[in-house]
Order: structure tokens, then C-alpha cells, then sequence
């Protein structure tokens, strides 16, 4: 039995809890909705640029402690970022939590991302910790339909 | 129809479940190196040693394709086929042959009635009647051919226990409605309708009734003549039989005023170019080479249940369902979804601050398999306020220790999340 400590860590109970930047953004440039329709969770994301960088980042929505936690802990590592970074992250975490993360990931990028390493031993659960990722890469390659996991 | 009313005066019927689940294999088999606590019955029940060994011999020792040859292997093949039609016949006490139709299972089933039949009884401006409490299943083959026809489909709402209100369910039999069709037993909410009085109330109105009974026929013994069902679908693979095959009843009135579903072999008598005669019932419903190793693995399985007291069955499921109902209502912050006076084995919950998904997670993590999700049913979410449930689901296999590690695990959830 894998201990599912090793999934719900500390960090994610907290960020499920207490979700940060979890507020509708009046003045968004852009949102996206988020859905996957197998669980039901939907969230909706709103993302403020400056020229590239993302000046702000806020969600709403509900789901499942890994979507809602990934969200939040998304929020805070992307503000303030540049487009291009921001996608770089989303490739790295995507490996991350499908477990193909043994080479090029730098640990002091991966920071709080780290406690989603336990992710990539619930294959079932991969696609709650994605979906606010999936939606930041849709918005930020505009794309205008909303985003499913299926 | 209610052995438990009638055996309440008697001794109480018991099932020997040690020795039904020295008959299921994968009971034995462990999960994250914990003995397997399967709760997901009304997704799938398991299959008995019987129901295995009765399909593998067939492929071993029988196959060949049915209704067409001379040879000893075809006749011995159409033999066992048609045997099981007999089986499914008395299983759910139907007057003839004529009238059981081998499917994919209740989906299909529900399709073939909706292509076949309705588009022959409906005008645009006619209604088909449905309730809140159905799988989609029974929800969208109406929508489609509504969408065809010009007919409309209305809903009957249901109640905070999740009842279907039958005040309101005979109102909204109009002369406009062509066709009634409901659940026998909620595969979400785990309600069992009240059929046979709302099969009488549509009678009155001459209106025919299709019931979707994929949740009714593991849990109790059905008699589609006494319920006064025109058409009842139903999968073996939720009763201990095979995936990909089951039945569809219809009385031979409707069948045999009902266009072909599908076009192919086996479903004609003679084919030209200019013109097709179709094939009696029940094969003109029955196109192409068929899963004759489902059939006969449906057989086995209506054998294998058959040998068991049904009676039995439902009290040993109604017990389990208590003791697990109790034991919900001690986790804190639990929710029940679904709290009808009649109920089957089934059982959805939420807990308060904590997402099902997360509960299933941690819940398998400890070797217990429960559903989570929308259960095909987003509507019943919707109507409870939901994204999704825990639903555990009880068969003739389970046990009250399982319901005891069912609260362990639940406890341990509390715990994960404090
Ligand atoms: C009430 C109900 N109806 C219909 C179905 C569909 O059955 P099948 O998928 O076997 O066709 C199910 C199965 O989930 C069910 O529970």
C-alpha cells in the first residue's frame, strides 16, 4: 500500500483548504473554463497580461483537493512570470506528474510543484492535477474554446 | 413481487456467503496488497467460477456460428443459444420465447425500442414520459429519436428522498403520451420505483411502459407479467453474467407491429434485391452473428442465481444496506443522497468539505472499490445540488466485515483531511 500521505501532502491539504488567488478578476484580459466531465470538476480561469508577463492570475471553480490545490499552487508560481516561461513550467510539471521527470526539471524551479511528485503514482488521479495547467496553456496559446481532459 | 413483506412472518431466508464467494475468484485476489472489498456491484457485479468455465468450455468444446449449419457443432451451438432464451424466459416469467430478444445489454435494448417502436406510435407534438431519476441510458435514445420525430420528452420531477411523486407522475400522463419509460431501481439513488402501480396508471391510459431493470434484476426476483411491463431491458453483467450481452422483453403485440432495428443476416427469411422478407420473432430483431458466448454465459448466470433462495438475496442486500446507512450517518459530515422508504443495495453519500474523487482515492488505497462520480446520472446531481457521489453497491458476495473496512477507510479519510 503506497501511503496516501504520499498524494494528500501537507501543502495540498493547506492549498485545498485555503485556495489562493481564489476570486473572480473583474478586469481579465482573459478566462477560460476548465471541465472534466469525468469527475466534474470545473473551474474557471482568469489570467491578466502585460505585454508577456502574466501580471495577474486568479481562478474559480470547484473539483477535487489535487485540481483545486494544483490550481492555487499554479496561481502563485505563474504571476509574474513571461509566456514563454509559464509554458516551459506547464512541460516540466506535465512530467512531473506523469512521472517522466528524471532529467531536465530545476529543482529550484520545481519548488512548490515538488509535492505534486506523489501525483504520478495514481495514474487515475493525473488528470485533476493537469486540468488548471491544461486551461493556463490553452489561454495562453489562445484558444478559444473551453478546455476538457477528454 | 415483495418476498421480504412475505417472508417478515417467516424464518428469515439466509444466504451461505462464505460458500458464494468460494465461487467468485477475483474475491480471493488483493489490492495495494489488501484483501479486495468490491463495492462497485451496480457497475458491474463479478462473475462465479460457473459463468467462466461455461463460456471458456463453449469456446473450447461447442463454437460455431448458430442457425445455419448442418453440422453437429452448429446445432449443438444453436442448441445452447436457444436454451438460454428459455433460461431468460422463466427468469423473468415472460409468456413465450417469442418475446426475449438478445441484446448488448440495457442500452441496446432501450435503443432498439426507441428506433423501432416509437417512430411507429409518436406525431410530432406527442410525449414521451421519463423521470428525474434516470441513468442517461434512459435519457438520451428518447432525446434522439424526439429530435426525429417532432415528439417531446417530459420528466417527472423527483422528491428530496429521491422518490418519483406518483400524484405527479399521473399528472403528467397526458393523451399526448406515447410511451412511458422509467427505472425499476435507481442505479444512483438506489429508489425502487413502485412499478407495477405505475404500469397501472399508464395502462389506464392505454399508454405502454418500457422499464429499464439493469438495477432490478440482480436485486429481485421480477415477473414482467405481473408487473404489466410492455417492454423491460435488462445486462447480464450486472447479475453475475458475462459484459456485452442481455435482454430485451416486449410483449409479441408490439413486437410484431415494430419495424426491424437492424438489417443482416439472421434477421430475414428471404432477401432479393426487389424485396426482404423479415424473419420471425424473435430473430428479426436479432441481425448479424450474435455473442453467443454472452448468451451462454447470461445462461449460466440466471442458472447460478436461480439455485440461490431470491428471497435470501434481498434480505441478506437489505441488511447490508442498513448496517451500512447506520454506519454513514456516525462519520461526520456525511450526506445521504437518496433516502427513498424502498431502496436496493445501493448507497450514495458526499461527505461535507471533502470531494468524492479524493474519498475514492484514499478509500482504494486500502483495497475498497466504490464508484465515484456522476454515475451516468448528471441530472440526479444536478437535482441534489452534486458534482458527483460515493455510491457502494452491494451483491449476494458481501459481507458486514466489508462494511466495517468501508468505515475504516471512511475514517481514515477524515483523517487524511482533518
Ligand atoms: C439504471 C441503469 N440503466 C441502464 C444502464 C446501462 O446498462 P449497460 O451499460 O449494461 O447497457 C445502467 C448501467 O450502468 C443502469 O444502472
Amino acid at each position: 500500500m503506497t501511503d496516501v500521505r504520499a498524494l494528500y501532502q501537507e501543502v495540498i491539504l493547506d492549498h485545498n483548504k485555503n485556495p489562493r488567488n481564489f476570486r473572480v478578476m473583474e478586469d481579465a484580459d482573459q478566462f477560460l473554463e476548465g471541465y472534466n466531465p469525468l469527475c466534474g470538476d470545473r473551474y474557471v480561469l482568469y489570467l491578466r497580461m502585460n505585454g508577456e508577463t502574466i501580471s495577474d492570475v486568479s481562478f474559480t471553480g470547484s473539483g477535487c483537493a489535487i485540481s483545486k490545490a494544483s490550481a492555487s499552487v499554479m496561481s502563485t508560481i505563474v504571476k509574474g512570470r513571461k509566456r514563454e516561461e509559464a509554458l516551459r513550467l506547464f512541460e516540466q510539471f506535465h512530467d512531473l506528474v506523469t512521472g517522466h521527470n528524471d532529467s531536465h526539471i530545476h529543482p529550484e524551479n520545481l519548488g512548490r510543484l515538488a509535492v505534486f511528485a506523489g501525483v504520478s503514482e495514481f495514474p487515475a488521479r493525473v488528470k485533476c492535477a493537469s486540468l488548471a495547467w491544461h486551461t493556463l496553456k490553452a489561454i495562453l496559446q489562445e484558444q478559444k474554446t473551453a478546455v476538457t481532459t477528454e | 413481487m415483495s418476498p421480504r413483506a412475505d417472508t417478515a412472518t417467516m424464518a428469515k431466508p439466509s444466504l451461505d456467503v462464505n460458500r458464494i464467494r468460494s465461487d467468485f475468484p477475483i474475491l480471493s485476489r488483493t489490492v495495494h496488497a489488501l484483501p479486495l472489498v468490491y463495492l462497485d456491484n451496480a457497475a458491474t457485479t463479478q462473475k462465479p467460477e460457473s459463468v467462466i468455465d461455461a463460456m471458456s468450455t463453449y469456446y473450447r468444446s461447442v463454437n460455431s456460428n448458430i442457425h445455419r449449419g448442418v453440422h453437429a457443432l452448429s446445432e449443438e451451438a444453436t442448441e445452447a443459444y436457444e436454451n438460454v432464451r428459455e433460461l431468460a424466459r422463466q427468469f423473468i416469467n415472460a409468456a413465450s420465447t417469442r418475446e426475449i430478444i438478445f441484446v448488448r445489454g440495457t442500452t441496446e435494448g432501450i435503443n432498439l425500442v426507441a428506433s423501432a417502436f416509437v417512430p411507429t406510435i409518436v406525431q410530432p407534438g406527442d410525449e414521451i414520459l421519463i423521470t428525474g431519476l434516470e441513468h442517461h441510458s434512459n435519457i438520451v435514445p428518447w432525446q434522439l429519436v424526439c429530435g426525429q420525430t417532432g415528439a417531446t420528452l417530459r420528466v417527472v420531477p423527483i422528491s428530496d428522498e429521491g422518490e418519483v411523486r406518483i400524484d405527479e407522475f399521473a399528472r403528467k400522463l397526458t393523451p399526448r403520451t406515447k410511451l412511458v419509460a422509467i427505472a425499476h431501481v435507481s442505479n444512483a439513488l438506489g429508489t425502487v420505483n413502485p412499478m407495477k402501480s405505475m404500469v397501472a396508471h399508464a395502462h389506464e391510459r392505454g399508454i405502454p411502459v418500457l422499464i429499464d431493470g439493469a438495477q432490478a434484476v440482480p436485486h429481485i426476483q421480477v415477473d414482467v407479467r405481473d408487473l404489466g411491463a410492455d417492454f423491460y431491458a435488462f445486462s447480464a453483467h450486472k447479475m453475475y453474467g458475462p459484459t456485452g450481452v442481455g435482454v430485451l422483453y416486449g410483449k409479441v403485440e408490439l413486437l410484431e407491429r415494430m419495424t426491424p432495428y437492424q438489417g443482416g443476416g439472421d434477421m430475414i427469411k428471404s432477401v432479393s434485391f426487389e424485396r426482404t422478407t423479415y424473419n420471425d420473432l424473435p430473430y428479426k430483431f436479432e441481425a448479424g452473428t450474435p455473442n453467443i458466448a454472452g448468451v451462454i454465459g447470461l445462461g449460466e448466470a440466471i442458472r447460478y442465481l436461480s439455485r440461490l433462495d431470491r428471497a435470501a438475496i434481498e434480505h441478506h442486500e437489505h441488511e447490508l444496506l442498513e448496517q451500512c446507512t447506520s454506519m454513514l450517518k456516525e462519520i461526520e459530515g456525511v450526506r445521504l443522497i437518496g433516502t427513498a422508504r424502498e431502496k436496493a443495495g445501493v448507497i450514495s453519500f458526499v461527505i461535507e468539505g471533502i470531494h468524492p474523487h479524493d474519498i475514492g482515492t484514499i478509500l482504494d488505497q486500502q483495497g475498497i472499490a466504490v464508484r465515484t462520480g456522476h454515475h451516468c446520472a448528471q441530472p440526479v446531481m444536478e437535482r441534489f445540488g452534486v458534482p458527483a457521489t460515493v455510491r457502494a453497491s452491494f451483491a449476494i458476495y458481501n459481507t458486514a466485515e466489508e462494511i466495517d473496512r468501508l468505515k475504516t477507510g471512511l475514517l481514515k479519510v477524515r483523517e487524511v483531511f482533518g
